[in-house]
């Protein structure tokens, strides 16, 4: 009968979340093929790879150490993309925070520890939420677009580090040497991270992350802006004709998201084993592509803080894991790069099959029954002129 | 003529994944009359039409033309077949002529080269034997709505059709253009056309048709001759149960002014000044409705009344306070609620739950807050109160509003609007593409906010809303009111002269 013919099919809502899953499956499968024709095994390549990245403390460790600027950056990246702002940003507003923070930390060494950890890193999201905001009221009252607005100001931000840790923040020490590394003294011990479980590497950073995580979601989810937030992000025009500030929520949003991109950058520079910050001059020497591989960390997490963190653990793992593999097989640290390059590029597509599996049409003209049969006899008027 | 008619469907069936479109539907239509295919939103009309026209394939059931059996793949097989469809929405090249854009697509009698002369005669010989009026070499964009729809009209004409399918053609004329439209039809019925005549309006339909086949969720629930048929006894068979289309409206003491617009000016989209020294009271206690062809400022005038747009000149005060160029948190908070005319664009939010929608304007409101944080409880018990007080159907409260049909859509926007009970309520298409049951209940709310001397300015581009509804009809024109008329003395003819911009003699 034609009722039975309506039920629907129904996906369990579980499937779409395995989608970028498949996703790395896919990317890692093309490596593997990559593994083969440099004529390394890809099946030891891998099992190094896990070990490397999950198969002991001190590689769980690392692993976490690797995630911890990638959770940052992933959960200021959801923030401000659920504002509808695509914030490109994530490396500049690292720089700008960590600079900040070591900016303080060199002006005032005297600052008792109980003052000066909070200080720098308070200083570490001040920095990261300016180089956020800027883009944000750009967009915001100038509709500036914010991709390009962003990316430049990664460069912006690239090269003022560069010059500041080559002239004013210099380590008076290199300048005597002569030796001119770009980088700082070491950084006062009162603004190092404290470690966890007694010594080791590990130190608070991870934590202070998943904090941030959960915080954002609480922001998003239960707060009058949280709600603003998104309200902008899926409808300006439905906001404004709430009447919410529009404009308002786009610097907002852009600023909390710089803040977590900041807070990544200062936690880089205090809880680095150097405890300096340093320069290599390029790009991404400081923040080793965090703040773009944050934003991969995010859409793996499908834009939620929560599902952010384990996104982001996995993320540190294939970082970590992927030196582990060229190692292991002898291959060109170019491979793990590319590697690296295909599951982003893997990932970001598959967001579209994710969202395309995650609408689950219901309509309810279904569930209503049927209509009678035709209570109307057919009345064959023949009408004609 | 003979008995065979032009077109038979016969037992047509297609399901879509979950959705039955059509079971079993027949259908047929002769040489030279009107059959109207009438129905709610998904009730298979389109469908029905796709499968005639090529755009879907039938899961069962056949096609005969003339007695035939045929199938027809594609809309060129049907075209092929004298078949011709005139949509909803226009199909046209808009900065292309008339001529090229009915040349488009034929092949010519000079090869590569268009012989637009000779299309340009023909249209004109076919615009005067059907009182088409329209000159050839006009550029489309150039013309107005109605315009357009008699170069689709010609276009489908020039390609020789003679069973054509006209999708909801009134949906954009004034009542003088729905006029003239029925005679050309009915030009073409005496030629020994058939037509078929998809629409909502009931008024049109029994003006309009022969015939009249009703659907409702894909099967047919009434097949009856024009001669005995009545706008309720049509609505029943589309609603499946007895249908109210005029509601009560008990008298009610009208209070002084709540909405007073003087000189209003607006610039629209394009930077033309739409609203031109506008002129406007609503009381407390009225429904006042605004009649008139789109794009004649309504829009813009609502707009700005709700401070989503600069007014540029004049005043606007609700309740005695002034309120132009206020922003719309401060309006809202003098008593304004405003249903927008574009439900998913900004009258809710499509991927928000129904209660994230219900919270849209007190998201931040202390009743709803609990410590800094979003109180759910409460939000909870207010969202389902009004889902229930409205009758807004939606499996719960978290389901997303783009899940929910257009009328359940519109009824949760109401609800919101009208649960802080408005000094004025701006009701911009309250009913427009939203089914029968629910425009019934939406306008018995309307009634019935208005008995709490709430002032009403309802938009309405639908002419038996406006008169069902409103103690005084307003005209809007170019950006002005040209005159205020009441419903019970004025005619549905008055009304649209003036909506035509014809001023009424003092």
């Amino acid at each position: 009968m034609a009722t039975a013919e309506t039920n629907r099919r129904s996906r369990p809502k579980f499937v779409a979340y395995l989608v970028p899953l498949a996703a790395v499956v896919v990317a890692l499968g093309i490596g593997a093929i990559m593994l083969g024709l440099l004529g390394a095994s890809p099946i030891e390549g891998f099992r190094a790879m896990l070990k490397g990245a999950f198969g002991s403390s001190d590689a769980l460790i690392e692993t976490a150490l690797k995630a911890t600027p990638l959770l940052f950056v992933g959960v200021g990246i959801t923030i401000a993309f659920r504002a509808n702002v695509i914030n490109i940003g994530g490396e500049g507003q690292m720089v700008a925070g960590a600079l900040l923070a070591t900016a303080i930390a060199l002006a005032l060494p005297d600052l008792p520890a109980v003052v000066m950890l909070p200080t720098v890193l308070v200083a570490g999201i001040v920095g990261g939420a300016a180089w956020g905001a800027v883009p944000g009221a750009l967009k915001a009252y100038y509709n500036v677009n914010e991709i390009l607005s962003t990316i430049m100001l990664n460069v912006v931000a690239v090269q003022l580090m560069n010059y500041l840790l080559r002239g004013p923040m210099i380590d008076p020490g290199e300048l005597e040497r002569g030796t001119r590394i770009p980088q700082t003294a070491r950084l006062q011990e009162g603004a190092d991270l404290p470690l966890l479980f007694g010594g080791g590497r590990l130190h608070i950073g991870p934590l202070v992350a998943v904090l941030a995580a959960i915080g954002a979601y609480i922001l998003l989810w239960r707060t009058p802006l949280g709600y603003r937030v998104r309200a902008v992000g899926l409808s300006p025009d439905a906001a404004r004709y709430a009447g919410i500030s529009v404009k308002r929520t786009i610097v907002l949003a852009m600023t909390m998201s710089g803040a977590m991109s900041g807070l990544a950058g200062a936690v880089l520079v205090f809880g680095s084993e150097s405890h300096r910050m340093v320069t290599d001059g390029s790009t991404v020497g400081f923040t080793g592509s965090a703040g773009f591989n944050g934003i991969v960390a995010a859409l793996f997490g499908g834009l939620h803080p929560l599902w952010t963190i384990p996104a982001s653990f996995m993320f540190g793992g294939l970082l970590v894991g992927g030196i582990a593999l060229q190692r292991a097989v002898q291959v060109p640290s170019a491979l793990i790069m590319a590697l690296n390059g295909l599951v982003v590029v893997f990932v970001v597509a598959s967001d579209r099959w994710k969202k395309r599996l995650q609408e689950q049409p219901v309509h309810l003209d279904d569930v209503a029954p049927n209509p009678p049969p035709p209570r109307e006899t057919v009345v064959d008027g023949g009408g004609g002129p | 003529m003979s008995d065979v008619p032009m077109l038979e469907m016969r037992g047509i069936t297609k399901r879509f994944p979950g959705v039955l479109a059509n079971y079993r539907v027949d259908f047929d239509v002769r040489s030279g009359e009107v059959h109207t295919l009438l129905g709610e939103n998904g009730a298979g009309k389109s469908t029905l039409m796709k499968i005639l026209y090529g755009l879907y394939q039938a899961d069962e059931g056949e096609i005969l033309l003339n007695g035939e059996p045929v199938e027809i793949h594609s809309p060129m097989d049907a075209i092929e077949r004298n078949i011709g469809m005139i949509h909803q929405h226009f199909m046209l090249v808009e900065t292309l002529t008339v001529a090229e854009n009915v040349a488009l697509g034929l092949p010519s009698d000079r090869g590569f080269r268009t012989d637009l002369d000779a299309v340009s005669e023909r249209i004109e010989a076919l615009a005067e034997r059907y009182g088409l009026s329209i000159d050839p070499s006009a550029i489309v964009w150039q013309l107005a709505v109605g315009q357009r729809q008699r170069v689709e009209i010609i276009k489908a004409l020039y390609r020789e059709a003679n069973l054509l399918i006209l999708d909801e053609p009134t949906a954009v004329l004034t009542p003088q253009e729905v006029d003239q439209l029925f005679v050309t039809l009915r030009q073409m019925t005496a030629d020994g056309r058939g037509l078929i005549f998809i629409s909502h309006k009931l008024h049109e339909v029994l003006a309009l048709s022969d015939r009249i086949t009703v659907l409702r969720q894909g099967h047919i629930t009434g097949k009856v001759p024009v001669e005995g048929a009545t706008r309720e006894s049509l609505a029943e068979m589309m609603v499946g149960r007895q249908v109210k289309l005029v509601p009560d409206k008990p008298p009610v003491e009208v209070g002084s002014a709540a909405l007073e617009i003087s000189g209003l000016r607006v610039v629209g989209d394009r930077g033309h000044e739409t609203v031109r020294g506008l002129n406007l009271e609503v009381r407390a206690g009225e429904i006042l409705g605004i009649a008139g062809v789109s794009g004649n400022g309504q829009r813009e005038m609502a707009q700005a009344i709700a401070g989503l747009r600069e007014v540029t000149g004049g005043s606007i005060r609700i309740g005695g306070v002034e309120t132009t160029n206020l922003k719309p948190a401060e309006i809202r908070k003098h008593g304004l609620a405003y249903v927008t005319e574009g439900r998913l664009r900004d009258g809710a939010i499509a991927d928000f739950s129904v209660s994230e929608n219900i919270m849209l304007i007190d998201h931040a409101d202390p009743r709803y807050l609990n410590r800094g944080l979003m109180d759910f409880r409460a939000i909870r018990e207010h969202s389902q109160m009004l889902v229930d007080q409205y009758a807004v159907k939606t499996p719960n409260l978290e389901t997303p509003a783009k899940n929910l049909s257009g009328g359940n859509i519109q009824k949760m926007i109401l609800a919101r609007e009208m649960s802080g009970t408005p000094t004025v309520l701006v009701a911009s298409q309250p009913t427009r593409g939203v089914d029968i049951g629910a425009a019934e209940y939406i306008h018995s709310r309307l009634v019935q906010q208005r008995a709490e001397d709430t002032a009403i300015l309802m938009i309405s581009e639908d002419l038996d809303e406006v008169f069902a509804l409103s103690d005084r009809i307003a005209v809007i024109y170019e950006g002005e009111i040209i005159g205020i008329v009441d419903p019970a003395a004025a005619t549905r003819e008055q009304v649209g002269l003036m909506m035509a911009g014809v001023r009424p003699e003092a």
